[in-house]
């Protein structure tokens, strides 16, 4: 008979989940983990990872195009979708089977199936409707995280309307593509088949696209965007999907004027919506937040003792690197340790990886300005910087926002090649509440990407030397 | 401009001290490292180290000033190039305390005081402050004292909300109102945040965390290690105390009398003569002897404000009653004015404490190493006794007798509880 009593039983085997359970064991505490699908969540198999091997993909493709700018002659570029795909594919394969071996080397026991909560620290795990074990433990984590919103009438149906599963896995390459929703998911689809040769309009409720970005970096990635090619359509709304027999006609309205668009097909990209149904939560005394996410404190504790949530399923952002800090904290608190903090989700940073890609963390302009906060920007081009021009991108922009008064760093935003991996230095400037005179005392390496960060900072307070 | 010497804090919570006595005489010249003054606090006696050299030009706190607050100007010293007509101009206030003191004392270790130029931020006992670099410049801004903050952020560091919330509650603040400087100590760490990060108070309600004083801190350490370490084993008798009681009377109601002679005055007279007839039982251990006082030095535990202290009366056996009840008098006004000496208050070879004046009958202490034993006192009450196969009333009192069995056996204890009892019941003898 095997064990079905634990300290730890973490529901979801996410980014959130994985993490948490690991971590759990590594802690000594006798951990399960249940997942109805695959290891790694959606993060992994659906989401962060096959969609940067399908950009990396297009990333290349358009440098091949652009070849003889470097004085390169390549003849006959092409592609084979179903190789990009398979490439795709194979790297989530290859991280699912990875986060097996982890959760295996720290002795995690995972059950294959579906839980359900029945209160009083007792679960059960269903597979195919059929009920295969009943477990029990103090502590249970939910992190059961989050799948696509679907609006009435816009309902994917694999063929002429796509979600993100099946905009990852593309048979044909469509030859005209409408994205609803211009949020990290849609603005890299977007990017992805607009980059292969589709022809790409995006629409968006709000007055620019990745709403959530600071104005003037959205302003300078749409604009970069719109040369590429694509078409932009803000402050408009999807009123109706007509599906053809091999196309859609999109009813947009903007501004009371109606326009229709044919498409091949149109992915829908407009949010998340947490996993919170047929998961006992009631039976368990689990209370959900206005927003319909699962209601968590500090530390992740929800209203029922001994049940806890992490990841999309406790609410924005819903990002994978926030789900697996909470599942750290979580679980350390759990266990006892000392030194375990809130996250702040002030220092969140988020990555959209379109081309151009778009990083940042902390507060945008706007929202220091509507703080009433006196502040000092600055900004600095990647066409003020020789790495940049070598590198062939001179399109882009780092901008930090700093506390006049204080000199605290509240936001830094990047838009341009690679600033995704560069934003973690803001990062790491926020969580150590470094002010500017620490950044610019810091010796930034030449020739990189990184040195425009210093000049920005140096910006802000009129002491840039190369703009 | 002539170097000041500040009065300086020697603990997180010091807020003022005792200027004990000057070392040195205004004109005498400093070298660095020359002790200049001793400063009294709570239980410790602490030097006063120079760090610059010079001449002493002026002492503006004299010998044996009570109550001198932190950071307040106590001396200034000529540098090379000056000559006595510098110090006019220089502060002649000595009540008036430096906001923010560029030379001031801070203690480099616990016995030794330095006058280091202040580091960005030091903590008040000298060891390293940990606070982000935007915490500081906002309590720099705010003139934050930030010793007086309590860190949330990764171990205990100082962060930005620390900051905020220390100045919502407005403590910490280290403007120049030396008068409110001790209330602010006393609540400000509690307001600005528990200070503890331990999970096991996480589902506790809400609390007000109250710093440890360096005394509540020296109680905790030398009790635990008396309490894990001692071998304690106690030993319980009631003696009766009508005899003692009728000759306190006839004692306090002589004609000029001007003395009043407690009860306890009597349990501490019998207890010293007691261990002088059974001196096994005046003794410590050490790992490689016995010590066996030649004097009976009875430490009495006097509650004050935020703990306990024991100040002591020397050779308690060879004194009158009178003079006892004088002395521990005397020693208890001092303890409870926090005005003892060290050495009123170190090296006692016994201890009692008498918890019989809120109606206790009858406890076990916890030995105060490197004592041998403790007396612990209970309420004198009237209590049914036989007598001669008859019940009768008595006024009958509880002592118990702890003692550190690796250099007190059963025997030895006992010997001296039969003596105790002997005295107490027929006091008496304690005149002879």
């Amino acid at each position: 008979m095997a064990d079905t009593n634990f300290d730890v039983i973490v529901i979801g085997g996410g980014p959130g989940g994985y993490v948490a359970a690991i971590r759990a064991a590594q802690l000594g505490l006798k951990t399960a983990l249940v997942e109805k699908e695959h290891l790694g969540g959606i993060c992994l198999n659906w989401g962060c990872i096959p969609t940067k091997a399908l950009l990396r993909s297009a990333e290349i493709y358009n440098h091949m195009k652009h070849a003889s700018a470097f004085g390169l002659s390549v003849k006959g570029v092409d592609f084979d979708l179903t190789k990009i795909v398979e490439r795709s594919r194979g790297i989530s394969k290859q991280l699912n089977s990875g986060v097996g071996h982890l959760l295996k080397k720290n002795k995690v026991t995972v059950f294959d199936g579906f839980a359900k909560l029945l209160g009083d620290g007792k679960l059960s795990v269903e597979k195919d409707g059929k009920k295969v074990s009943d477990l029990t433990s103090k502590h249970i984590i939910l992190a059961t995280g989050a799948r696509a919103k679907v609006f009435p009438g816009m309902e994917p149906d694999g063929k002429l309307v796509w979600t993100y599963r099946e905009a990852l896995v593309p048979k044909t390459m469509p030859k005209s593509l409408l994205v609803i929703g211009s949020g990290a998911i849609g603005i890299e689809f977007a990017s992805f088949y607009m980059t292969l040769g589709a022809d790409v309009t995006v629409v968006e409720v709000m007055p620019q696209i990745m709403p959530f970005e600071d104005a003037e970096i959205s302003d300078i990635a749409r604009k970069s965007m719109e040369k590429q090619g694509m078409k932009i359509l803000t402050e408009s709304m999807v009123k109706e999907l007509k599906r053809g027999k091999d196309n859609v006609t999109v009813v947009v309205e903007k501004g009371g004027k109606k326009q229709e668009i044919v498409v091949d097909v149109v992915i829908s990209a407009v949010g998340v919506t947490p996993n919170t149904e047929s998961i006992g939560l009631e039976a368990a005394g689990v209370k959900l937040d206005e927003r319909g996410f699962v209601a968590i404190d500090d530390y992740c504790q929800t209203s029922a003792k001994g049940i806890y949530a992490i990841g999309d399923v406790a609410g924005a952002p819903c990002l994978a690197h926030k789900a697996s800090h909470e599942g750290v904290i979580c679980v350390e608190k759990i266990a006892g340790e000392k030194g375990v903090h809130p996250l702040d989700k002030s220092r969140i940073p988020g990555c959209t990886y379109c081309n151009p890609q778009v990083a940042s963390v902390g507060m945008t302009e706007q929202q220091a300005k509507d703080k009433g906060l006196d502040i000092k920007v600055g900004r600095f081009p990647f066409m003020g910087n020789g790495k940049a021009i070598a590198l062939g991108e001179p399109e882009g922009l780092v901008k930090t926002i700093f506390d006049a008064k204080t000199g605290e760093l509240l936001g830094a935003h990047m838009v341009g090649a690679e600033v995704t991996e560069m934003i973690q230095g803001f990062g790491i400037a926020k969580a150590l509440e470094t002010t500017e005179a620490d950044l610019m005392h810091t010796v930034f390496p030449h020739p990189t990407l990184s040195e425009m960060m210093h000049e920005s900072v140096l910006d802000a307070f009129g002491k840039a030397i190369h703009f | 401009m002539p170097i000041e010497i500040l009065m300086p804090a020697l603990s997180p919570t010091m807020t003022e001290g005792k200027l004990a006595k000057w070392l040195k005489n205004e004109g005498d010249t400093i070298e660095s490292g020359d002790v200049l003054a001793e400063i009294e606090t709570d239980k410790a006696t602490m030097e006063v180290e120079a760090v610059d050299e010079g001449i002493l030009g002026k002492i503006m706190v004299p010998d044996g000033t009570d109550a001198v607050q932190v950071n307040s100007l106590i001396a200034l010293i000529l540098e090379e190039d000056e000559d006595a007509s510098a110090l006019e101009g220089a502060r002649a206030n000595s009540a008036t305390p430096a906001p923010a003191p560029a030379q001031s004392v801070a203690p480099a270790e616990a016995s030794k005081v330095s006058t280091t130029p202040a580091p960005a931020a030091p903590s008040a006992d000298g060891s390293r402050l940990f606070a982000s670099p935007l915490a500081r410049r906002i309590a720099a801004d705010e003139n934050l004292d930030l010793t007086q903050v309590a860190g949330t952020g990764p171990r205990g560091r100082i962060v930005k909300r620390d900051i905020e919330a220390a100045l919502a509650a407005g403590t910490g603040k280290t403007a120049p109102a030396p008068t409110s400087a001790p209330a602010q100590t006393a609540t400000a760490p509690a307001a600005v945040a528990p200070g503890v990060d331990d999970p096991i108070f996480a589902y506790s309600p809400e609390y007000e965390s109250v710093p440890n004083t360096s005394m509540r801190k020296i109680i905790a350490r030398r009790l635990t290690e008396s309490a894990r370490d001692i071998p304690h084993f106690n030993l319980q008798v009631d003696v009766e105390i009508d005899k003692l009681m009728e000759t306190r009377k006839e004692l306090n109601s002589r004609d000029g009398a001007d003395y009043k002679i407690s009860v306890n005055d009597f349990i501490v007279k019998a207890a010293s003569l007691a261990l002088k007839r059974v001196p096994d039982c005046n003794v410590a251990f050490t790992p490689d002897a016995i010590l066996k006082f030649k004097q009976v030095d009875m430490a009495i535990a006097v509650a004050i404000e935020g703990g306990l202290i024991t100040p002591i009366i020397k050779d308690a056996a060879s004194k009158g009653l009178a003079t006892l009840s004088a002395e521990a008098k005397e020693l208890a006004g001092k303890a409870r004015d926090g005005k003892l000496m060290p050495e009123e208050f170190q090296g006692g070879t016994f201890t009692i404490s008498n918890l019989g004046m809120f109606g206790v009958k009858g406890f076990t202490s916890i030995i105060n190493p490197p004592q041998g034993g403790i007396l612990s006192v209970g309420a004198g009450e009237q209590r049914a006794v036989v007598k001669d196969g008859a019940l009768a009333v008595a006024t009958v009192m509880t002592l118990n007798l702890a003692v550190d069995h690796r250099c007190i056996d059963g025997a030895v204890g006992a010997a001296f509880i039969k003596e105790l009892k002997a005295l107490i019941e027929d006091p008496i003898a304690l005149m002879l």
